[in-house]
């Protein structure tokens, strides 16, 4: 069964109803939440934390180049872009792995439902 | 010299042909030809991901800028990788999700087809052909600096431009995506041999290395001596609107990347949403590594090389080659040289087959055909035919400009472009409900626009040069700039939106709203979404 799911011979059609059911169910609602709750604070940090360093550099250039351990703020902040960058998509490729279980759910449901209901969910 | 460079050259090009030839039998139908079927795994779409983004720009422009601006150049590789961002959580996996070949298959979902795809095709098609005939310059210039003897600048255009008709026609998505990351392990690992000459330059010590770079001596445009910090800012973005410009550059990275036609339609070559999302973080790694090390190309030909023999033999663009030329002589400069060469090459034929697969899709088949194809495989022969069209454009446009003109804005123009225009109208199709035909034609069409017109009359295309510049290296418009900034993003991004919101409001369209659900379903769970064909 799994097998059959993942590869159906033709895109899957359903009815306008069909997908408004699917997308006020429970489950549905459950997936978007859940992406939510990572995805928007994910994204707003990681603008903030990037325009920080435009900014300070642009307009605070003075202390930017204040010297540590052999190279400066500003070196280092950017270099810390980097390691931000790199540990967000780590953090989100782990809770992706929540929204393929939920997505995976919805989608079995849908198949399974269309097959019972015959051709189209018609 | 010209000798090791030429053999190199004939080597990358037998075995990307050997690739085409391999990949031609495996190109047949429209999901084999446009999106490898498919089957691209999750590492190997990473690469080239990584591949179609390390342009010629980046290898070349950004160890040239970090060795002539020092630390401001540093600061393109940091938002070069961060706009990844953007891709990864945002983009990638809904276009995979809901899309079959071009972005514009997702706008097309429940907006009227025909005037979203029109307009959809006119901005890809413009930000492929502005980024392709940066590129194309830049080879030949590349190439008439290292083969002088050998090739003159119109026929290394018009060398490049046959090659990547070539794997294109031939080869299709396939190809391109072999030839994609073939240069891509080339260019990491180059790169990586001339950061490891760099420090042992050093004696491995950062402290000396950095030491050097606090103190960069060069002679100035009177001929006096100047001993520079290289890791203070703002030695390129001086006041009073350097700090905007360096804002509104990093915007046009971080919304731009995810709209730029080439990158996005990477994703359709892989079985799924899941795969796609691997595939960024592979080219994550990729790029971020790959900037990160432009830290020793860039300050070590500051430093070992220096920018005064750079200015004299070749300009910025040649300090990486010249680099590899002081530290391992003739023969790494010119394998380093080749690989600048594979690395123009593979991004040209990724344009080529963006826009290509955006012109037959989208133009060809759904605008003028209403979506149908007449006879069988239709659509791959205009995309084939259409390869020989945008070849010729772009060889023609580039012979014509020649090796000096002034084409960096080109680069800053796509990314705009695609910030404007694509990002705001494929965000909100796929996030706001109300939003409708109305909305993502009057955004794609502001955005293009203000784009545009902004970079018209922004320091790139508008200055008073010296006498002594001549042709077409000389500015467009010889008067003061209208627009203060080199990159538009900052005002140009805000009126893509702006033009897309307002165009939605005074409109009204039932149907967008109604068949939101369907796309909101199918972008997130992957319901229904193109499978993998069999090889």
């Amino acid at each position: 069964m799994p097998e059959q799911l993942t590869r159906p011979e033709e895109r899957y059609q359903a009815t306008q109803s069909t997908w408004d059911k699917i997308a006020e169910s429970q489950e549905f609602k459950d997936l978007m939440a859940t992406k939510r709750i990572f995805i928007i604070p994910a994204f707003l940090f990681f603008v903030v934390y990037y325009f920080a360093l435009p900014v300070l550099v642009g307009y605070a250039p003075q202390f930017m180049s204040t010297k540590v351990i052999g190279v400066n703020l500003a070196y280092l902040f950017a270099l810390s872009q980097f390691f931000v960058a790199w540990l967000i998509a780590g953090l989100y490729v782990r809770a992706a792995n929540d929204f393929d279980r939920l997505a995976k759910d919805i989608v079995e449901r849908a198949v399974v439902a269309q097959a019972g209901n015959g051709k189209g969910g018609r | 010299m010209a000798n090791i460079s030429l053999i190199m050259f004939l080597l990358f090009i037998a075995i990307t042909l050997g690739i085409t030839y391999w990949a031609s039998k495996r190109s047949a139908g429209a999901s084999a030809y446009f999106a490898a079927s498919r089957q691209i795994k999750g590492w190997q779409n990473g690469i080239a991901v990584a591949g179609d983004y390390m342009s010629a720009a980046s290898f070349l422009g950004i160890a040239g800028i970090i060795a002539f601006q020092g630390y401001d150049g540093f600061l393109f590789s940091v938002g070069w990788l961060v706009a990844y961002l953007t891709v990864l959580l945002v983009i990638a996996e809904p276009l995979r999700n809901a899309g079959k070949y071009t972005m514009a298959d997702v706008l097309a979902y429940r907006l009227k087809p025909r005037p979203v795809r029109a307009m959809a095709s006119l901005s890809t098609l413009t930000v492929s052909t502005f980024y392709m005939i940066a590129q194309m310059v830049g080879a030949g210039a590349l190439v008439k600096l290292l083969l002088g003897g050998y090739v003159s600048y119109n026929q290394a255009v018009t060398g490049v431009g046959i090659l990547m008709i070539v794997y294109v026609v031939f080869g299709g998505m396939l190809a391109t995506t072999w030839v994609q990351i073939i240069k891509a392990i080339l260019l990491m690992g180059g790169t990586i041999l001339l950061s490891i000459l760099v420090m042992a330059h050093f004696h491995f010590s950062f402290g000396d290395f950095f030491g050097a770079v606090g103190h960069v001596t060069y002679h100035d445009a009177k001929g006096a001596t100047v001993v520079k910090d290289f890791l203070q800012p703002g030695l390129r973005y001086k006041p009073p609107y350097g700090p905007l410009d360096l804002i509104s550059l990093g915007l046009a990275l971080i919304f731009g990347t995810a709209g730029l036609p080439h990158i996005l339609v990477r994703f359709y070559t892989v079985p799924d949403a899941k795969t796609a999302r691997n595939s960024v973080v592979w080219a994550m790694v990729l790029i971020g590594s790959f900037y990160i090390m432009t830290t020793f190309l860039g300050f070590g030909a500051a430093t070992i090389v220096g920018p005064d023999f750079i200015k004299t033999h070749g300009g910025t663009n040649m300090s990486a080659p010249l680099l590899a030329q002081a530290l391992a002589g003739n023969i790494f400069f010119a394998f380093i040289s080749a690989i600048a060469f594979a690395t123009i090459l593979a991004v040209v034929a990724g344009l080529t087959i963006s826009a290509t697969t955006s012109f037959s899709h989208d133009f060809w088949t759904n605008v003028i055909h209403n979506g149908v194809e007449r006879k069988p495989g239709e659509e791959v022969l205009v995309a084939r035919i259409s390869a020989f069209g945008v070849g010729a454009v772009a060889i023609g446009i580039a012979i014509l400009l020649g090796p000096t003109a002034n084409v960096a804005f080109l680069v800053a123009l796509a990314f705009a472009v695609a910030a404007s225009a694509n990002l705001p109208v494929i965000v909100l199709s796929i996030f706001w409900r109300r939003f409708n035909t109305a909305g993502a034609v009057s955004g794609l069409a502001v955005g293009l626009l203000a784009s545009i017109g902004l970079i018209l009359v922004s320091p790139s295309m508008m200055a008073i040069d010296p006498p002594t510049v001549t042709g077409t290296a000389r500015h467009l418009i010889q008067a003061k700039a209208w627009f203060p900034l080199e990159n538009p993003g900052i005002l140009s991004i805000p009126l893509g939106f702006i033009g897309a919101i307002l165009g939605t409001l005074i409109s009204h369209e039932p149907t967008s709203q109604h068949k939101f659900n369907e796309l909101l379903v199918r972008s997130n769970t992957g319901l229904g979404s193109e499978k993998a064909g069999a090889h």
